[in-house]
């Protein structure tokens, strides 16, 4: 009998297009799905997945679509965790703070959701800055 | 790409878009031409059928934060219907239905628009 907690590791590679954020949910809900997380706990991960890789997108490289982000996916017994690995302009990750939609409808300002939405879908979440690179990483409890 | 549609039609006088499928941050724009093509013919009566949309990120949600005092302040109002649990709670996670109707079906929201 083993002890040895297991890791399936899947990656794959998109362009900086917001084109391939289908492409990136499909390939998050195949691999959850297959390795035993179920409906509300794949659309939490796969919308959080979802608004980081459009942060990345619009405002680490400011939609430059010749740029490359590295998704890695792992799932252990315990856990599923995404790493997402860009090389371009570091944003603002603020702490858990509710956006003010009230207040950015009347001053006609939107964004700023996607990070209160990772930060309240996962449980837990880090962004650091590790030489040219940028490293979100966030997981989900198995429930 | 996953598809991602809009329908337009008339309900009782009022406007009604039918969203289907996938409203991302690379949809949202058809959904944002939709919604200024309505404004621009001063059609402020909307309801946004909800029913075939399958997923929602928070670029779908802005576009109808970017709208929304357009069309109020033209005595308007956009009402949304027929959400999935899932949809819903997206928009419930960031305070929406405080600021938004989110009724059940059309009937409801043509009811809510004519009380």
């Amino acid at each position: 009998m083993s002890f040895l907690n297991s890791i399936t590791t899947y990656q794959i590679n998109i362009s900086a297009s917001t084109h391939n954020l289908s492409e990136v949910r499909d390939f998050i809900t195949g691999h959850a799905e297959s390795c035993g997380f179920e409906g509300e706990q794949i659309a939490d991960i796969r919308l959080a997945v979802d608004e980081a890789v459009t942060n990345i997108i619009k405002h680490a490289y400011q939609n430059d679509t010749s740029k490359e982000i590295d998704i890695t996916l792992k799932i252990s017994d315990s856990q599923l965790c995404i790493l997402l690995i860009d090389t371009g302009k570091t944003f603002e990750f603020k702490t858990y703070e509710p956006p003010d939609i009230k207040k950015q409808i009347e001053q006609k300002k939107r964004g700023g959701m996607g990070v209160y939405l990772i930060q309240s879908l996962m449980d837990s979440v880090s962004y650091t800055r590790k030489g040219q690179k940028n490293r979100m990483k966030m997981c989900k409890n198995r429930a | 790409m996953k598809n991602f549609s809009i329908n337009h039609r008339t309900r009782s006088g009022y406007s009604v878009i039918d969203l289907h499928g996938e409203l991302d941050a690379h949809t949202a724009s058809q959904l944002e031409d939709a919604l200024k093509d309505l404004i621009n013919q001063k059609k402020c009566n909307i309801i946004v059928n909800c029913a075939e949309l399958e997923y929602i990120a928070s670029a779908g949600l802005g576009v109808f934060m970017a709208y929304i005092e357009d069309v109020r302040a033209d005595g308007g109002d956009i009402k949304l219907t027929n959400m999935s649990d899932k949809v819903y709670n997206v928009f419930d996670l960031l305070g929406f239905p405080a600021l938004y109707d989110i009724l059940k079906d059309e009937s409801d929201a043509i009811d809510n628009f004519n009380s």
